[in-house]
């Protein structure tokens, strides 16, 4: 009988790769972890809370990431490129949200100290949790959708218009007002107060968290692309077994 | 062959835009539902923003623009989840997929009659707030905020009203969809408007008005080429 055979063990046990993967981000985490409080100088203005900045940074980087992998896996499936790219894309916004999350819960914490207050109206923080608000919109959307097919249509047609709101975030409020937000990366219109001096050891922590949550980022991706793909199988077999074939 | 029927013409995208358009519009003028439904929202919407806001003199200016935007946002969506939504529960919209049209006649045709019934709240609007707040709206500019900030509205929020007619809880879910995306309209349209209220210079104002115009651009656009996945069977 068709459902007496035995799957190939392989299938549902964890890919070596990404148990590799796991291993080799779980000790890059640590190592930016040593880099953040220890490596890098404490800053003279702000003190030990600009540490924060490593993780803020670089989640909100991983998180601008994922959503661009949402972007191109929606043009894949739209393409013609098959419901892979569908799970791509689905996963890629569960995993870029939780980032985006810790962005948005450790940026707070710093402008407690800096600013004296966790949070302001400045357009950078606006945008942010816009930002995050059209992702989780995006799930809603997907929850409301029956039908696989029109729910990957839908799923990566809202993913494209969505990074609209990331782009205003990242790029679109540097150039449109006076943001108190500091600047990091590239040219800034923010005033010379909040501008970041780095010394050479904390640009080399700032990198470091970059890699190190481009790979936080690939491991939670595969991760719930396994998951996607497992929870399928155990549908699919589930329907064979009630079916009593 | 003689007796083979001559291919008919194909009708022109703006034709069939505006036969679809036209519908509504004579749809709207003998029923009024969607209108009425704007309008008396619209009012109620001021009516309270300005018992809970308790506008004095100085901060009105600056108020008056946003609460035009907000009213006319929360009114759009009204109109918005109509447009698609009527044409769904009583069949129409499959009727409109089957004709010999090119699909972004639909999406035009429904973002030319959005657009004017928001633009017809929009200019109801305008006296009233001048009338109700004692603060000149009739400026130029100010009406080419409102075609650009209706304009760009309209065109995203086609776009997702016809994505949230077929899911569960399309009431609820279509301002969840639409308003996080459509904020890089209505920011602009609302600090051009409450610019321009204040007498600001056009220089400083003209990165508004950029900024409207970027995203009019590139929302339509996007739409446009998305529409055609949005409706397929």
């Amino acid at each position: 009988m068709a459902s007496r055979e035995i799957q190939p063990a392989g299938a549902a046990s964890r890919p070596v790769g990404l148990t590799v993967l796991t291993v080799f981000t779980a000790v890059m985490l640590l190592a930016a972890t040593y880099m953040a409080f220890i490596y890098a100088p404490t800053e003279a203005a702000m003190g030990a809370v600009q540490r924060i900045f490593y993780f803020h940074v670089g989640a909100a980087w991983a998180g601008a990431l994922a959503f661009l992998v949402t972007v191109v896996a929606g043009i894949a499936y739209l393409t013609g490129g098959g419901r892979k790219w569908d799970v791509v894309g689905h996963a890629s916004v569960e995993v870029g949200l939780a980032l985006i999350t810790i962005t948005l819960l450790s940026g707070p914490v710093w402008a407690q100290f800096a600013w004296g207050k966790p949070w302001t109206w400045d357009p950078k923080l606006t945008s942010s949790a816009v930002m995050w608000l059209s992702y989780a919109a995006y799930l809603m959307l997907r929850a409301g959708i029956e039908d696989p097919a029109r729910r990957g249509r839908f799923g990566a047609v809202y993913g494209i218009i969505a990074f609209a709101s990331v782009i205003m975030t990242y790029l679109g409020v540097r150039f449109i007002s006076a943001t108190i937000h500091p600047t990091v990366i590239g040219p800034s219109a923010s005033t010379a107060s909040t501008d970041m001096g780095m010394t050479p050891r904390m640009l080399h922590a700032m990198i470091f968290s970059f890699v190190t949550f481009t790979f936080v980022y690939a491991t939670l991706l595969w991760h719930r692309i396994r998951l996607e793909n497992l929870a399928e199988r155990v549908n699919a077999l589930k329907a064979r077994l009630l079916s009593g074939s | 062959m003689d007796s083979q029927p001559r291919p008919r013409r194909p009708v022109s995208l703006i034709r069939a835009a505006a036969a679809i358009a036209w519908k509504d519009l004579r749809a709207e003028l003998r029923s009024k539902e969607t209108l009425s439904g704007m309008f008396v929202f619209a009012l109620l919407a001021i009516l309270i923003f300005s018992f809970a806001l308790e506008f004095d003199r100085t901060g009105r200016a600056a108020s008056a623009a946003g609460m035009l935007w907000v009213t006319l946002v929360f009114a759009g969506t009204l109109g918005l989840g109509r447009s698609l939504g009527r044409e769904k529960d009583q069949g129409c919209l499959d009727g409109l997929l089957l004709a010999p049209v090119d699909r972004s006649a639909l999406y035009f045709g429904k973002l030319a009659g959005n657009f004017v019934f928001m633009l017809v709240v929009g200019a109801v609007l305008l006296p009233l707030l001048t009338i109700l707040f004692d603060t000149s709206f009739f400026k130029p500019l100010i009406a080419v905020v409102l075609l650009l900030g209706i304009l760009g509205y309209a065109g995203v929020g086609t776009l997702i009203s016809s994505m949230s007619v077929y899911t569960r809880g399309r009431e609820v879910l279509l301002p969840i969809l639409l308003l996080p995306i459509a904020l890089s309209i209505l920011i602009p349209a609302v600090r051009a408007t409450r610019g321009l209220l204040e007498g600001l210079p056009p220089a400083e104002l003209m990165i508004w008005f950029n900024l409207l115009i970027a995203a009019n651009v590139i929302y339509i656009t996007l739409a446009y080429m998305l529409f055609d996945f949005v409706v397929e069977e």
